[in-house]
Parts: structure tokens; sequence; C-alpha cells
């Protein structure tokens, strides 16, 4: 009775959580390095990615570390551009041009929420 | 203007280090403005040399430094050199330092498309630009390709930054982890930084540890290529350079007493030279420790400050032990002359050892220093080592102008082991040698003592007795008779054989003369005697010729008469005719 009971629970835990994430409020940092071409196609693409899968919740911040080089130390910036996901948690770093949608949305956990679960993994 | 540019040209500008030794290895230090390579396997002191590099940029030549970390972070860091009397919050504090973590976390780290390290290079620019830093450390910078995937990039980001570095004039150090089999470094960082390579080793023999350290490249200049022993003590990292070490210590002639006044005696009669060595080796039970102990003492009562590393007793045992020949050193411990440091020798490698010796001795800066036994120091080292180790310590103390004493066991025991073969090879680096010898004979042993070599004085030749007792330490004539050499009893009692020989030979010659005086008194009375005889005779003599005389010329009277008498044809006298 018990063990059958217990992934009962855990499947409407884990539903709860994916319900509760496709509702998450998306904190999003990018740091780029003054005007270059990759600065600015970062920003393009991640704004971009932003605006189809994460419209009215989330908060993008860009900052050009050039003009802010503490903020690098602080947290941590060392390829530009970084993008770091400060909320939810956990903690991600994403480097490059944000030119691989399909990763981000990877490690944003925005591809598991949106796909059916079963065919997640033909992808 | 020619002049100043002929000079200014040969030499490469150098950033020194302030670590002993290794700016005279490289010649005055670091190139400057240029990156450095120090690699070397794990826990053979790569950061340790890196950040003394900074501190002492920081607090002896005006530079400050940035000190760029990746794996560890800046409060461990500081915490670990703290051992070195490194204080990194204060320097931090005071705008000489910036400590800068640089953390990569793999797991966190999603790579999505085209990046460079721009990051690093801001923040490495600010750190330098906020304190204005001539010197980086970059500790270690390989950690960076378990943290990106993409190493063409990072490799070319390498370059760059090397580049950065060498255009902003900063001299940098930068760590590697040594690579596998012939490879310098792991990730071949060699490739990026060629302008200086030095290589640090730690290897075990004999269950001890010694590091070594070498400079595989410097380009553009003339460098000891030799590998170099090195230690980390209390006051941070330390290089033993052996050849570059110059020959060139003041000496003085002053002259130091050793304490022992007919030693002093052997020596030219003023005892040994200050800052020179001496070295006093026999074997067990010799004496060997009393004549250090002797002279440390010695110094103290002159009021100097003494040091006495001993590696064979504790201290309360050598105060308790040298009591009973009359030393006292525990007065002069607690007057704070002496410093007596005991260890045991087994407890570290030698080069270990040295490291507190010299850091004992540039904190209490004692004028005599004695080191009870040397021999211990080098068990379980092969002689190769121990020379050039042993040397830099000698050569260190004679720097210092101390006065060292070494004693030395001599393995073998007997005299009839040659002593020259059982000295690891530091007797020729000694100025004085004084060889103490048991020599047993008619059932006991005695101690002797004579001075091998003795530089720069005119020394006794002669072997002398070295008599311990509750009276102190002195030497006695020992004596030399036949083919042998007598000392104890055997030559107390041959003293006294000699002095009843000399008695009785001296009653000898008494009755000889006496003996001569009687027989010339009885000749010269039989010579009076004689000569009475011989003048009696004469006078018998003398007699008898006059009676003859006097009888031959009665007869020529009467015959005369006679014939007178008769007439006739006298016979004229021979007169008578002188008359006609």
């Amino acid at each position: 009775m018990k063990k059958r009971a217990a992934p009962r629970t855990d499947i409407q835990a884990m539903e709860a959580a994916v319900a509760a994430r496709a509702n998450a409020h998306y904190v999003l940092r990018l740091y780029v390095t003054g005007t270059t071409s990759r600065s600015g196609r970062a920003v393009a693409n991640i704004r971009k990615i932003c605006e189809d899968h994460l419209e009215g919740r989330y908060d993008l911040e860009v900052v050009d570390i050039t003009q802010h080089p503490t903020l690098a130390e602080g947290e941590q910036i060392i390829a530009a551009p970084t993008l770091i996901k400060k909320l939810p948690l956990p903690l991600r770093r994403f480097i490059g041009d944000m030119s691989q949608t399909e990763r981000i949305l990877i490690g944003l956990d925005l591809r598991d929420a949106e796909a059916n679960p079963s065919t997640t993994g033909k992808h | 203007m020619r002049k100043k540019q002929s000079e200014s040209l040969p030499t490469l500008s150098r950033a020194p280090t302030g670590i002993d030794g290794l700016d005279e290895i490289t010649g005055g230090g670091l190139p400057a403005g240029r990156p450095t390579l120090v690699c070397g396997s794990a826990g053979c002191g790569k950061t340790m040399l890196a950040m003394e590099f900074l501190v002492r940029g920081a607090t002896r030549y005006g530079e400050p430094g940035v000190f760029m970390m990746f794996e560890e972070n800046a409060a461990e860091l500081t915490a670990n050199v703290r051992s070195l009397g490194f204080d990194l919050d204060t320097l931090a504090g005071e705008n000489q330092i910036v400590l800068d973590y640089v953390h990569i976390d793999r797991s966190e780290i999603e790579e999505t498309g085209d990046y460079d390290l721009e990051g690093l290079f801001i923040r490495l620019g600010h750190a330098v630009d906020a304190i204005g830093a001539k010197r980086v450390v970059l500790d270690s910078v390989e950690a960076l390709f378990a943290g990106i995937q993409n190493h063409a990039v990072l490799r070319a980001e390498l370059r760059r930054l090397f580049r950065w570095l060498k255009a902003r004039g900063l001299t940098a150090i930068i760590t590697g982890e040594k690579g596998e089999g012939a490879a310098i470094t792991r990730y071949g960082l060699e490739e990026y930084v060629a302008d200086c390579v030095i290589i640090l080793d730690q290897r075990i023999r004999d269950q001890i540890c010694t590091r070594r350290l070498r400079v595989l490249k410097y380009r553009g200049t003339a460098h000891g290529m030799n590998e170099y022993p090195f230690l980390i003590g209390a006051h941070g990292f330390s290089v033993l350079p052996i050849t570059s070490l110059q020959l060139d210590h003041e000496v003085s002639s002053q002259r130091v007493a050793t304490g022992i006044p007919r030693l002093d005696t052997m020596l030219g009669g003023q005892g040994v030279f200050r800052g020179s060595s001496v070295l006093v080796s026999g074997s067990a039970g010799t004496g060997k420790s009393s004549i250090a102990a002797k002279m440390v003492e010695t110094a103290c009562r002159r009021g100097e400050r003494a040091l006495y590393f001993a590696y064979e007793e504790s201290t309360a045992q050598i105060v308790r032990n040298m009591r009973s020949v009359d030393i006292d050193l525990d007065p002069w411990v607690k007057k704070g002359l002496l410093q007596i440091h005991s260890s045991r020798p087994t407890l570290q490698g030698l080069e270990q050892h040295l490291v507190v010796m010299h850091d004992l001795v540039r904190a209490f800066r004692p004028a005599v220093v004695a080191v009870d036994p040397i021999s211990n120091l080098t068990m379980a080292q092969d002689d190769a080592q121990v020379k050039p180790t042993l040397m830099r310590l000698i050569d260190f103390l004679k720097k210092e102008q101390i006065t060292a004493v070494f004693t030395s066991l001599t393995e073998g025991g007997d005299a009839t082991t040659t002593p020259e073969e059982s000295q690891v090879g530091v007797s020729s680096l000694m100025d004085t040698w004084l060889l103490l010898r048991n020599v047993e004979f008619t059932g006991e042993r005695n101690r002797t003592i004579y001075v091998l070599k003795s530089r720069g004085m005119a020394h006794s030749n002669q072997v002398r007795e070295f008599v311990l007792s509750d009276k102190g330490i002195d030497l006695v004539d020992v004596y030399l008779g036949g083919d042998r050499v007598l000392t104890g009893s055997a030559r107390v009692s041959q003293e006294m054989q000699e002095l009843a020989t000399a008695t009785l030979r001296g009653q000898d010659h008494d009755r000889k003369l006496r003996h001569l005086a009687s027989r010339r008194r009885a000749i010269e009375a039989q010579i009076a005697a004689l000569q009475a005889e011989v003048e009696a005779e004469t006078e018998e003599v003398h007699f008898v010729i006059a009676q003859e005389t006097l009888q031959v010329n009665t007869t020529h009277q009467n015959t005369d008469a006679m014939a007178q008498k008769r007439g006739g044809a006298v016979r004229p006298p021979g007169g008578s005719k002188a008359k006609r």
C-alpha cells in the first residue's frame, strides 16, 4: 500500500513543480563587453528567446562590464558574453553569443515545460 | 649620452623577487615587464613562491601586485600564507595587493555559441588599475581548461592574455601543473610564456622530502643552470644557491678564546679567529660536546650571545651533564645570552633543519653557534647532497661573522679508523679541525686531542691529553717515550718512574764524585810521600859525592907529602912547572 501511494504523490509533486515552473518569474542578467558585434548578437538573441518563451514573466538586465568592472568580479564573470539565470534557482550560466537557442531553452528549463515528457527524448 | 646608452643596452631589466637565493641565481630577479612560468607538481610550493614575489614586491620594492587565483579563495589563501608571516588583509587594506578569486564551476556553465574571455581581462585590468599594480600572479590559469570546453578559444585567449600582460609592462608569474612525461606543463603553457621558466620539484629520498628549484630557461641572460634545494620556512621561501655564492665574505683577524687555556696555546696562543668554523671530531665519548659547550659558555662570559643546536640531548640534559665538567650553562640561559635548541635530527630533512637554523640565527644574532653534532643531521642522506647544503650553512655563518663549532661523530670508534675518511666531506670547509681520540692502554681509556689543522695561524703539532674532571677541561702533556704515547695512569706511573730513576741517578753521581775526591786525596798523599823520598835520596847522593871528593883530595895531599919526605925525584906538582 505504502509503496503504491508513494509514486503517486511523487508524480503529483512533479506535476505541481512543472506547473509552478511554467509560471515562474525569470530574472536574467546578460553581461557584455562594450558594443562589439558579438555583444549585439547576444543581446538580440536573448531578447528574442525571452519574447518567444517567457513573455510577461521575465526581467532581463544587460550590463556592460567595461563600464562596471566591479560587477564582473562580484558575479564571477570570465567569458563574455555571459548570461546568468538568477531566478528561478538553481543559478545557471550561459557563455557565448546566445546563438544556440535549443541549449539555452534546455538550460532555462523551458524545453521540458513546453514539450511532452515522452517526446523530449526524441529531440 | 653615448656612454649612457651602452650602459643600459646589455642587461635586461630585472624585477627582484626578494626571495633569498632566487635573485642570486637569476642575476637580480625575474625579467621585468614579462611573464614567468613557474611549474611543478602539486604541493611543491608554486603558490608560495608566487605569493612571496608579490608580497616582497609590495613591501620592499614599491611594486603593488594583483594575485588572481583560480583554485583556492582569498580567505583560504590568506590563512595559508599567514604561516609565512604574510598579512594579506593588511596589505589589501593598504591597497598594496588585490586578491581576486576566479571561480569556475563546470557544472553550471552552458556554452551557447561564440565567446571570448574578455571578462577575465576586464577584471584583471580593473584590479591592476585600481592599485597601480606592477606585478601580477595567475595561480593557476590551468584551472580554466577544466572550466571551459572550447580549448581553441581558451588557447587563443591565453595567448592574448600574455601579450596583454607584456604590453602593460607587468611582471607576471603564471603557475602551471607539471605535465606527464617530458611535458613541462599539462596544458603546454610554456608555449605562450617563453621568457622565463622556473621548475619546482619535490622528491622523496629515504623517506625525507627535499625540494628543488631549477631555472630551465631565462631568455637573454646568463643564469644558474643547476638544481638548487629550496625551503619554505617561517620567513618564506629560501633557495640555497651553491655555485653562485661568492667566496668574498669579510674576514676578521680578531681572535676568540676557546675557554680552554692550553687549547688556545695550541692554537697559536690566542684561540680561533672570530667568524671561523671549528670542527671537533672524534668517536663516541671523546668529549666533543664538552668542547662545544665550553666555547659557548666562554662566549657568554664575554657577554656575547650564543646559540647551541643540540641533536642528541635535550636542553635540560645538556645543562645537567655539562655541570659535571664545571660548565654551568643555566645562568646564561636565564640571562638570555644562551639559547639551546634541541630537536631530533630525523624530525625533518636536512634542508628543513637548515631553515630552522637560519631563522633562529637571524632572529637571535649570536656571536657563537654550536652544532652538536653535525653528523647526526646528515643521517640518511648521501654525501653528494649533504656537502653543498652544509657548505651553505657554513658560508652563511661566515658571512654573518659568527664563530661556529661543529662536532662530528667519527664512526668506527677506535683510533685505527682514519679520521679523514669519516667527515662527511665537510672538513675541507673548516678553518680549524680538532681531532679527539681515545687511546686504550694498560686497561684504561684516555682522551687525546690534537689540532689537525688551523688555517692562518701557527698551531701546535703536539698530541695532548684531554682531561675532563669536575674542575673542568684541561689539557696535559702526554708522555712520549720510545714509540708510544702514554696517557692517564700509565703516564702518571711513567712520570713517577722517571722521577725515581732521576733521583737514583743523582745519588749515584754524588757517590762517584765523593769516591773521586777521596781517590784524589789518596793519590795526592802518595805523591807527597814519593816526593819526600826523592828529596831524601837526592840528599844522600849529594852527601856521598861530597864524601868521596874529600877522600880523593886527602889522598893526593898525603902522596905529595910522602914524596917530599923521601926527597929525590920529586914529581913536581902541576903548579911548580908553571913557576919555572
